[in-house]
């Protein structure tokens, strides 16, 4: 890509375009010019049109700012309120807590949900991404990618419903059975509740929304295994899966850990479907199968903010601002290890 | 190695060279052909909640479902009534995602042509990286940006449909710039040169060649944007708020939007009956949530399908 060097510097260009006077009466040949400069009007608009694209893109960058600052103002009230002065106004607001208090069990459901979802979606999304890339015929693998990919553009709100309609009372004797087994386990703990609003359905809810995400990410990076690390395996008389296992696994590995990543952060920020489905409570219960033990932030503020007073709106929002520093922690993370494998992957 | 052991000892019925060459470890093939099962079993998994969702919303949702249920609001409908519609939420899901369009759409298209054609250095890497990372955010916390940002210069409980666009665009431009970049890239570079070479302007060249080329691709990547936040619920519960009557004002006065009104129908839950009433229906509000359900999941489908054909008829010939 050729980058002319008075348009490269963005800074530069804007404060040409703004200080130079139009010279509007400079007819071509009146003097010396240099043809890549073309003529002096054409050059302004190619300054203001440059300007324009680095403006839009430096817009990115200000409004993840603006989302942390206007978070953080808007939060303050609760952040500086003592406790019992959150425990005066807000009705809903847990007694004799902190605010930190207060957010440590939703943070402890928010990220139990996530990694049900996560334990249950990140086996099956590879599955699906092997069986698009190296087992259905190559002819049908797009067509099947797109069958996945429908999944993401299903509505959360319509999860919600067809986790409380359809998937709910098909669990509810799974969960039953799992307690009356497996209750010795303090995470299989019964009773299970019934109808079965509880985190263990709405994880596998949330398995089934990261699905599309997981899969095409590790779709993608199966299908850059070199393909001559695959036919030396296959060559040394390996069979498919063994193929798999030696070449396209560890190729993928750290590509996967990233499209993982990329769940989680999907998992974490979740709403209407949590909202739906679970039966909310304040505590750091490990009981999967019991209802009124667990609630996610994002889910509390979607349930309290329409009716919240002042305080409660600050407090609501400075529970949405721990969600969003770790969300943005997580997506950092993952797009930094995608980023470092880009430079040292062995595809190109 | 198998050969190594076996011909260690020999036996009477010592298989042949050619026989231990063509046959295959038994286990080995047994574990390939277990393994091709869990894979392909894995696939069929994730096809029963595509299915299961899909029948189930079509079927709660068709009955109520009707040119009556789409054209009518629901002013002055309560209880158990056989009434009421969706004609509101639809006009509020089409105006606040428009106005979201028409904010991120620009931005979204002047930042890929940012990062493909003029971009070098820390800022192209930064907005490249935050843009990533920018996909990540939480809608429900770009819905209480937007709640915060108006709500620190209008006083609190704002509520109209503009805040919800500005939500919604949060989650929208970097979807925007991610396929609107991918399609750019994909205009070869002869074509830029041919332009260059007969003293085209490098911004001319950019809109004349480079995105009318690319133009199939971009409307396909804003469509399938668009598709993407249409069925938002959370951060518009948080900013447009609920309202039963038509607004068509997005500057002032609470919206209904699609998604909510499902979620808020759902929320309503079973109304009590009394014995004997014949203009009753127990699940009336269940019943509308599911045919508002269907209705949204059809117009998502719709976009992504008029998307999907675009880029199909109208991608220019790539010439090899």
């Amino acid at each position: 890509m050729s980058n002319s060097p008075q348009l490269a510097r963005p800074t530069a260009a804007e404060t040409a375009a703004v200080a130079a006077p139009a010279p509007s009466s400079g007819a071509p040949g009146d003097g010396p010019r240099t043809p890549v400069r073309g003529h002096p009007h054409r050059d302004r608009a190619g300054r203001a049109f440059s300007t324009a694209a680095t403006v839009a893109g430096s817009t990115i960058l200000v409004t993840l700012a603006a989302v942390a600052v206007f978070l953080v103002l808007r939060a303050w009230p609760a952040l500086s309120a003592s406790p019992e002065e959150l425990t005066e106004g807000i009705q809903w607001f847990p007694e004799g807590t902190t605010l930190l208090g207060f957010v440590g069990p939703m943070l402890f459901g928010t990220v139990l949900a996530s990694v049900i979802a996560l334990a249950v979606a990140v086996p099956v999304s590879t599955g699906i991404a092997l069986f698009i890339s190296h087992y259905a015929p190559r002819r049908m693998a797009n067509a099947l990618g797109y069958l996945i990919d429908l999944l993401a553009a299903i509505p959360s709100v319509v999860y919600g419903l067809w986790g409380v309609a359809w998937l709910a009372p098909r669990l509810q004797p799974a969960w039953a059975w799992l307690s009356e087994t497996l209750g010795f386990i303090p995470l299989f703990e019964g009773p299970a509740a019934n109808p079965p609003r509880v985190i263990l359905t709405v994880g596998i809810v949330l398995a089934v929304m990261i699905l599309p995400i997981i899969t095409a990410v590790a779709r993608e990076v199966f299908l850059q295994t070199p393909r001559l690390h695959e036919e030396a395996a296959l060559a040394l008389g390996a069979t498919r899966w063994e193929m798999i296992r030696m070449a396209v696994l560890p190729f993928g590995q750290s590509g996967l850990i990233s499209a993982s990543m990329l769940g989680l952060g999907r998992a974490l920020g979740e709403t209407m479907a949590v909202l739906m489905i679970l039966s909310p409570g304040l505590t750091y219960s490990l009981a999967l199968l019991q209802a009124g033990q667990h609630q996610t932030i994002a889910a509390n503020i979607a349930n309290q903010f329409p009716e919240a007073n002042p305080l409660g709106v600050s407090t609501l929002i400075a529970t949405g601002l721990a969600l969003f520093v770790i969300t943005l922690a997580v997506n950092m993370a993952a797009r930094w290890v995608v980023a470092r494998r880009k430079d040292f992957s062995g595809a190109n | 190695m198998a050969t190594l052991e076996q011909s260690a000892e020999p036996r009477s019925d010592r298989p042949t060279t050619r026989e231990l060459l063509t046959r295959g470890d038994t286990r080995r093939k047994a574990t390939d052909r277990v393994m091709a099962v869990v894979v392909t079993l894995a696939f069929v998994v994730a096809l029963i909640p595509l299915l299961s969702l899909s029948w189930t919303v079509l079927s709660n949702g068709i009955g109520r479902l009707s040119p009556y249920f789409l054209s009518v609001s629901m002013r002055g409908v309560f209880g158990g009534m056989d009434a009421g519609g969706i004609y509101h939420a639809i006009l509020g899901t089409v105006l606040v995602t428009g106005v979201a369009a028409l904010i991120s759409v620009p931005i979204g298209i002047m930042t890929a042509i940012y990062l493909v054609e003029y971009g070098t250095g820390p800022l192209a890497r930064a907005v490249t990286f935050f843009v990533d990372v920018m996909t990540g955010i939480p809608s429900i916390v770009a819905g209480l940006f937007a709640y915060s940002l108006f709500s620190l210069f209008l006083g609190p409980g704002v509520r109209f449909g503009v805040v919800g666009s500005v939500a919604l665009s949060v989650l929208m431009i970097p979807v925007v710039v991610r396929s609107c970049e991918e399609m750019l890239r994909l205009v070869p570079n002869e074509l830029r040169e041919a332009a260059y070479a007969l003293g085209v302007p490098k911004w001319l060249a950019i809109l004349k060649v480079v995105v009318r080329t690319a133009i199939a691709g971009i409307v396909t990547g804003v469509m399938l944007a668009v598709a993407r936040v249409i069925g938002e619920t959370a951060p518009l519960l948080v900013t447009v708020g609920v309202i039963d009557s038509i607004n068509t004002n997005v500057f002032e006065g609470r919206m209904m939007t699609l998604p909510v009104y499902v979620f808020r129908q759902y929320a309503q839950g079973l109304v009590p009956c009394a014995d004997g009433a014949t203009d009753c229906i127990a699940t009336i509000n269940i019943d509308r949530a599911w045919a508002a359900a269907l209705t949204l999941i059809l117009i998502v489908m719709l976009l992504n399908l008029a998307a999907r054909m675009i880029s199909k008829f109208f991608a220019p010939r790539t010439g090899h």
